[in-house]
């Protein structure tokens, strides 16, 4: 499928302001949660909150129906934007390899093993719980229709 | 005022991932999530680069954490990358879904250990 969203200046709008809030909560969060025992505790809540919110929110949107003009504003939003600038890949992979480099190489392969496959369940779990909701919401339009 | 710079950097960052993530997907087709790979090895690519800056001082801490907490931040994702490989999983590719989970943390790590060489390199 080609699309050509990523062209539109209004959807790319939509994504770096869901971005910008997505990083100011991840910042916050960094902040109240620094790392224990050298594990950094911030951004493994973040990915797999992250990861979890992402499976409900691309879940739900799907099973609600096609994507409408609507829907797809609240999947760029929400999901690219928000979740997408809340996650990150790159703070991940610099503090594993800072763990690795320090030495701590068990708990640099554990964290990072550990956020990737935790973040796959977590992710899965999200998808369980938006077909129920999506399930749910379209029950609801179908009943109003 | 920290806070004001990383909300906005990293809502460039996340703007610059969508935009680049859709050039590279009208490009590519099928098998690996090839976009979001590239996003995120290229953004550990770039934080490994600001860490080494700031390790030998050629840039000021402040600095480093909106362009590394704010841009890299923003840029790079973990949740669609989760995503991706639940799909690869849920249609049955199991060997794709490994390579694209396990593939992306190994080939981030790699790629932020160069991004501080290359720093520490240059700087």
């Amino acid at each position: 499928m080609t699309t050509r969203h990523h062209l539109d200046p209004a959807l790319v709008a939509i994504v770096a302001v869901g971005g910008a809030v997505g990083s100011a909560v991840r910042y916050g969060v960094s902040h109240a949660l620094p790392p224990q025992h050298g594990l950094p505790v911030g951004t493994l809540v973040e990915n797999l909150l992250g990861a979890f919110l992402l499976g409900a929110l691309l879940e739900s949107l799907l099973r609600a129906g096609p994507e409408d003009d609507r829907r797809r504003k609240l999947r760029l939003g929400l999901g690219t934007g928000v979740l997408g600038g809340f996650t990150t890949y790159s703070a991940l992979a610099l503090e594993v390899q800072r763990l690795w480099a320090g030495g701590d190489v068990p708990l640099a392969v554990g964290y990072g093993l550990g956020t990737v496959v935790l973040g796959f369940v977590t992710a899965t779990l999200g998808i369980v719980v938006g077909a129920r909701l999506g399930a749910r919401r379209e029950r609801t339009d179908g009943g109003a229709e | 005022m920290i806070l004001l710079l990383v909300s906005v950097l990293g809502g460039l960052g996340a703007a610059t991932r969508f935009v680049v993530d859709g050039w590279i997907r009208g490009r590519t087709s099928g098998g690996l999530p090839v976009a979001t790979m590239a996003i995120n090895i290229t953004g550990s690519l770039l934080i490994g680069f600001l860490a080494g800056a700031l390790a030998t001082g050629a840039l000021e801490p402040n600095a480093y954490v909106v362009a590394a907490t704010g841009f890299c931040g923003g840029y790079t994702t973990f949740s669609t990358a989760s995503m991706e490989t639940v799909r690869l999983a849920q249609e049955g590719a199991y060997r794709r879904a490994l390579v694209a989970g396990l593939g992306t943390l190994v080939l981030t790590v790699l790629a932020a250990a160069a991004g501080v060489g290359l720093a520490t390199a240059l700087l």
